[in-house]
């Protein structure tokens, strides 16, 4: 009995504790994510933004939740019942699943995958069902026309979103997301960080527009630009089914933003191991990126007009694929030629 | 131990629940979705394999990027499904030929599959221990060594059906008008614009 204990249900119950411990700040973040949206594109159009519910309007993410909770839950008719709610369950637990790979510090991650890198993108690739189902299953001509878009559109940028990795991968020779975070430590030329975003500048400003587009965030919000589609593929949905889809994508952004963190910005790195910048905790560094990363989506959804959607798969396949392709064939060049090539 | 061969007949079990599913739904939708499934069945028994760089490549590329493609055309096709049943009993017998063909030669294939007299030879041969090499490397190191020239062909292969798919569905059509970006982006305002002082009275001629 005791071995049973030690072999097989410790184990399950001690990663069920840190699939909490990652899962609930994820979700508090997710919640204050949809409040410092709102305030910081308040701020930026000099408006005060949410201001009423609890001090600052801190409480009002659990007010919006909980008149989500108190809809009712509509069923369109036609509409295809389990696909119909298997797509919002979709769209949020890829969004969690993520983070089963990604090391927040030292150590501090519940699976050390050897194929991390592949493990994140073929998560980030499996977004587009959520999208694809609902637009199907809600039986509904906006629904479905913003169910096309997305398709088309996260197809699309994840091809960039590839070779970027690749680019990355091939830098610091490993597909493990800790040593990943590790090879960036060494500085470059002895003064400036070694994040990944110094060498590879173009590419992390490619990465991240790519990123705009697989989380169809703005400008590239086709799939459910209000002014054509209504909602696009979230038409249908209400209460819960829609509080999920909504938890769904604003935790893949944060999800988004831990990639880029860990690909360019040095994960839980410092920018110098020296004494006033290593004193603060991996932790907090990883979610200072984070958050930096996060204000630039707010920050890009409160300047930028909407693109055209030929314009938007022009950009994606004719500019971003062959500067990436481009990107990729430079750097393995550059490490083969100056013997870089990490072993 | 246990736990891994539980886990093997779990996959294993939905992946041919997936596949029988994939056959009988009616609604081609839902068969694709049931592909879907089976496609991250096969990726688990990947994974109990201790070939994790495989799983991973099967989810991207095939969940993530076929069968996206897969769904996309059959939520385009709209296809009519009574139409489907009617030509049932019209194509049974085709179908029939087809799978009997098949099986007849998945049996005789297997019923005269024996081991070579040099597979304990090469198994024998000094193969890198698993435990120090992960398995992405070793794929890599075989893969870009001893098989580049298949490698390259398969390559080539690909690119060839890719060109060809295009040559052969692009059509150019006329009277379309394309915006060109980098003819906008060179447009300066004295191309179009003329400023004019006018003096009154008199007007422009």
């Amino acid at each position: 009995m005791a071995e049973l204990w030690i072999n097989y249900i410790w184990p399950v119950v001690w990663i069920v504790i840190q699939i909490l411990m990652f899962l609930v700040p994820i979700l508090i973040g997710v919640a204050y994510l949809t409040y410092a949206e709102r305030k910081i594109i308040s701020a930026m159009q000099m408006r005060i933004g949410p201001n009423v519910v609890g001090w600052f309007g801190l409480l009002q993410p659990f007010a919006d939740a909980l008149k989500l909770l108190t809809k009712e839950t509509v069923l369109p008719t036609g509409a295809s019942p389990v696909v119909f709610f298997l797509a919002p369950m979709i769209t949020f637990s890829l969004a969690m699943l993520a983070w089963a790979v990604i090391p927040v510090n030292p150590g501090w991650v519940i699976s050390d995958l050897n194929v991390g890198v592949l493990y994140l993108f073929a998560i980030s690739s499996l977004g587009v069902y959520g999208v694809v189902m609902a637009g199907w299953a809600s039986n509904s001509r906006y629904a479905f026309l913003g169910a096309m878009r997305s398709a088309a559109q996260m197809v699309s940028y994840e091809v960039s979103i590839g070779f970027i990795m690749i680019t990355v991968l091939i830098t610091a020779g490993t597909l493990n997301l800790s040593a990943l975070v590790e090879a960036q430590s060494e500085p470059l030329f002895g003064v400036l960080p070694g994040w990944y975003f110094i060498p590879h500048l173009p590419m992390f400003i490619v990465f991240f527009i790519s990123v705009l587009a697989e989380t169809n965030r703005h400008p590239f919000d086709l799939p459910e630009a209000e002014s054509e589609l209504v909602a696009g593929f979230m038409t249908e949905y209400s209460s819960m089914s829609f509080a999920l889809f909504f938890l769904g994508e604003y935790a893949n952004m944060i999800m988004m933003s831990g990639m880029v963190s860990i690909l360019f910005l040095g994960g839980w790195l410092p920018p110098y191991d020296a004494t006033p910048w290593n004193l603060i905790p991996g932790v907090i560094w990883f979610a200072a990126k984070i958050a930096f990363c996060l204000f630039v989506f707010i920050w890009v959804r409160a300047t930028f007009p909407r693109y055209r959607y030929d314009q938007l798969m022009r950009l994606g396949w004719k500019v971003f694929l062959p500067l990436s392709l481009i990107w990729l064939a430079l750097t393995a060049g550059f490490l083969v030629y100056f013997d870089k090539v990490p072993a | 131990m246990i736990a891994a061969t539980l886990a093997f007949y779990l996959f294993s079990a939905l992946a041919i629940v997936g596949a029988l599913n994939v056959i009988f739904q009616r609604n081609p939708v839902h068969s694709v979705l049931w592909l879907i499934f089976t496609f991250f069945n096969a990726a688990g028994l990947f994974v109990l394999l201790g070939a994790e760089f495989v799983a991973m490549i099967l989810v991207i590329v095939y969940v993530g990027a076929v069968a996206v493609l897969f769904l996309f055309v059959v939520m385009m096709l709209d296809i009519n499904i009574t139409m489907v049943r009617e030509g049932f009993l019209k194509y049974l017998p085709v179908g029939l030929l087809v799978g009997g063909i098949l099986l007849a030669e998945l049996i005789t294939v297997f019923a005269g599959w024996v081991m070579s007299d040099s597979a304990d030879v090469l198994r024998a041969a000094p193969a890198p221990d698993p435990s120090d090499i992960g398995n992405t490397e070793a794929l890599g190191l075989i893969l870009y060594t001893d098989y580049i020239y298949v490698f390259q062909a398969a390559g080539i292969i690909l690119l060839v059906a890719m060109i060809g798919s295009i040559v052969l569905t692009h059509r150019t059509r006329a009277g379309v008008r394309k915006q060109v970006i980098g003819e906008q982006n060179a447009r300066r305002p004295s191309d179009t614009l003329e400023v004019v002082k006018v003096e009154s009275g008199k007007g422009l001629q």
